[in-house]
């Protein structure tokens, strides 16, 4: 059994004018103690709603649908009253922006403290000596509890933010695009951290990005997702040298490298509405090898190799060959 | 007698009091300045695209500030076809601008959504007097819609931005100034807003632009890998200073100055085989206020010798003595300059 498992999830948003965008649409996966799995997409494609889903804070225009299982238990069966239980406790989260999110007048001591105080893992002294233990983790000395976020650069007021979310000792962190305004010196920096943060807490660390070097460089598994669905899920390694769906080998193409010489190309088109329903594969519409069936017919997530999952109707054929 | 470059930086310093309290003031405490750009020279020829790199703060979007005359420098100049654009008159500066057309990092920020695509491509020749009629305008919006990739331009010129995607936005921005026909575009982070998939087809865009020799391109990016890809010349900035510059691979793969190394080791690289230890230098770049003496990079130096305190390095070829004379850069445009003692 897996720390987290995620099972057939749905979310749905209801627009204003009546009918829904389809913005998840089925995704599984699992993540192991320890384990750092990268949630890669274009925006628009789900990843930030299925973490948002896993911390029980989509708001109320969402419907969900499926099975989220943290340690075997249920935490969207319940309502808010199960979510609550979990959030920050065992699944903590580092929202994007988050450092520019930090209450500008309260002390990031305090801060760090709140979250512990309102859950009721520690007070008073025992609060503040674990907020400046957090600190230090995060490499920041103790004694700046005493400052406000304001006195901080972008890269601490980041790591200030990720003390946050660890003060209740979770055992799973999400972190929605922690890098993304950072310069890349501060970038690794950040990085290195929650790199850090996973070997020595044993800490489960769900990366979202759409930045997959970042993600080559960070995580041991990813899943790509393309308009709701995950398209494809496997270790990094496999995924960058033998994709087995073609969104993921045209992004990776999308994507330069420094020492690459090849040519970087755009994928042609854009991600079909997702307020309407999706006829065949989602992707066929951009896809450089699409096969008839493609379009009647939309391929499910398969074994396509050990630990290595992909929706793609290609791989049916050789399996069948 | 050779002709002007494009471009021409030479010696360009730009600087900012900073704002004392009256107590300071009365008490006469010396003013303080931010050296945003410090003493920087370099020049782009027409069909070349140069990148400007760097973290936030090291004085690249200053530097097209200066370029574009939006700021006056504090010393230094700036050269466009050989004019000195701090000597042009109001009138002149108008007609600069014509010739040098920047591209903004933000599409979504940058076309009035209230604007069809049409009233974009056509509001910049209604500012320049370009056209005879308005048929003659809509051709011209149409052709520079379809230079910039959005083909046929009738689909794209009565939409609003709000229905068009990302890429396709910054690709009506960067039309929106083609229709001036400029030999200079600045572009400031041009894809950093925009979703991996198309962000290769708008620096591609770019490429392509200046292949036919009559424009160049200067890139303002903080992304190496990026830089690496589609410039021709890679300059990296530090704190208001050039330290490395060079040709785009050189740079990247013979890298000279340690900032340079730093910065290229900690790039993610796309390979999860290649997974080298990043050098990650410590702390944040320094606060231009109280810029280090000696060499600026020395405190996050790696390899600092006792020498960095004392002398402040200029750019120079790579591997000529240091006590050698200062490269002209404007002379020898693909030589490797460096920044440091001891490279």
């Amino acid at each position: 059994m897996s720390l987290l498992d995620v099972d057939g999830l749905h979310v749905w948003f209801d627009l204003p004018g009546g009918g829904s965008v389809h913005a998840v649409n089925g995704v599984s996966f699992g993540l192991a103690a320890g384990q750092r799995l990268g949630l890669v997409g274009e925006s628009g494609c789900g990843k930030t709603t299925t973490i948002l889903a896993l911390m029980g804070l989509l708001p109320p225009t969402a419907s969900v649908a499926g099975e989220v299982r943290v340690g075997g238990q249920s935490i969207l069966a319940g309502g808010e009253d199960s979510a609550r239980r979990h959030r920050w406790r065992e699944v903590a989260m580092v929202f994007q922006g988050a450092m520019n999110a930090l209450n500008p007048v309260k002390k990031v001591g305090w801060q760090i403290t709140e979250p512990m105080i309102f859950h009721g893992v520690a007070s008073g002294s025992a609060a503040r000596r674990r907020a400046a233990e957090l600190l230090e983790m995060v490499g920041i000395p103790a004694a700046a509890a005493e400052r406000y976020p304001h006195e901080f650069s972008g890269g601490m007021r980041q790591r200030a933010a990720i003390a946050m979310a660890l003060a209740c000792e979770p055992k799973i962190l999400l972190a929605d695009e922690p890098t993304t305004a950072l310069d890349v010196m501060v970038q690794a920096q950040i990085l290195q951290l929650l790199i850090r943060l996973c070997d020595e807490l044993g800490l489960a660390l769900i990366l979202v990005t759409h930045d997959l070097p970042v993600v080559a460089q960070v995580c041991e598994r990813a899943a790509v997702m393309y308009a709701g669905q995950i398209v494809e899920a496997g270790a990094v390694d496999d995924l960058y040298h033998a994709p087995r769906h073609p969104y993921t080998r045209l992004l990776f193409a999308a994507t330069p490298d420094l020492y690459g010489d090849e040519k970087v190309a755009s994928i042609p088109g854009a991600p079909p509405r997702l307020d309407r329903p999706v006829h065949g594969c989602p992707f066929r519409p951009r896809c450089d090898v699409p096969l008839a069936r493609c379009a009647e017919e939309s391929p499910s997530l398969r074994p396509a190799g050990a630990g290595h999952d992909a929706a793609c109707h290609r791989n049916e054929l050789l399996e069948a060959s | 007698m050779t002709v002007a470059p494009l471009l021409e930086v030479a010696g360009l310093t730009a600087r900012y009091p900073v704002r004392r309290g009256l107590t300071r003031a009365i008490t006469g405490q010396r003013r303080r300045w931010v050296h945003a750009v410090d003493g920087i020279s370099f020049s782009l020829a027409r069909g070349e695209m140069l990148a400007l790199v760097g973290e936030s703060g090291c004085g690249k979007s200053t530097t097209a500030q200066a370029i574009l005359g939006m700021i006056k420098p504090t010393s230094g100049s700036v050269r466009i076809n050989g004019t000195d654009i701090a000597r042009l008159s109001e009138r002149g500066l108008r007609q600069m601008r014509r010739r040098v057309q920047m591209i903004y990092q933000d599409p979504y920020e940058s076309l009035d959504p209230r604007f069809r695509v049409r009233g974009t491509m056509e509001e910049p020749m209604a500012v320049h007097a370009i056209g005879a009629s308005r048929a003659q305008r809509r051709e011209l919006a149409a052709a520079a819609l379809q230079r910039a990739g959005l083909a046929p331009a009738d689909a794209y010129l009565d939409r609003y931005p709000h229905e068009l995607s990302g890429g396709q936005r910054q690709r009506v921005a960067i039309a929106a100034s083609l229709v001036l026909s400029p030999d200079l575009l600045l572009a400031d982070e041009p894809v950093s807003m925009l979703d991996v998939s198309v962000r290769a087809g708008v620096l591609s865009l770019l490429d392509t632009l200046r292949a036919d020799g009559k424009m160049g391109v200067l890139m303002i990016t903080h992304d190496l890998s990026t830089a690496a890809h589609f410039a021709d010349r890679i300059a990296v900035m530090y704190l208001g200073r050039i330290v490395e510059h060079g040709p785009a691979r050189q740079v990247v793969t013979a890298p000279r100055h340690p900032y340079t190394r730093a910065l290229l080791s900690v790039v993610p690289k796309r390979d999860p085989r290649n997974r080298t230890a990043p050098q990650i230098l410590t702390g944040e770049t320094p606060n231009p206020v109280d810029i280090p003496a000696g060499c600026r990079f020395r405190p996050r130096c790696p390899v600092a010798q006792d020498e960095c305190a004392k002398t402040d390095p200029s750019l120079r070829a790579a591997g000529e003595p240091s006590a050698g004379p200062a490269a002209d850069s404007s002379a020898r445009p693909a030589a490797h300059e460096v920044a440091c003692l001891l490279a």
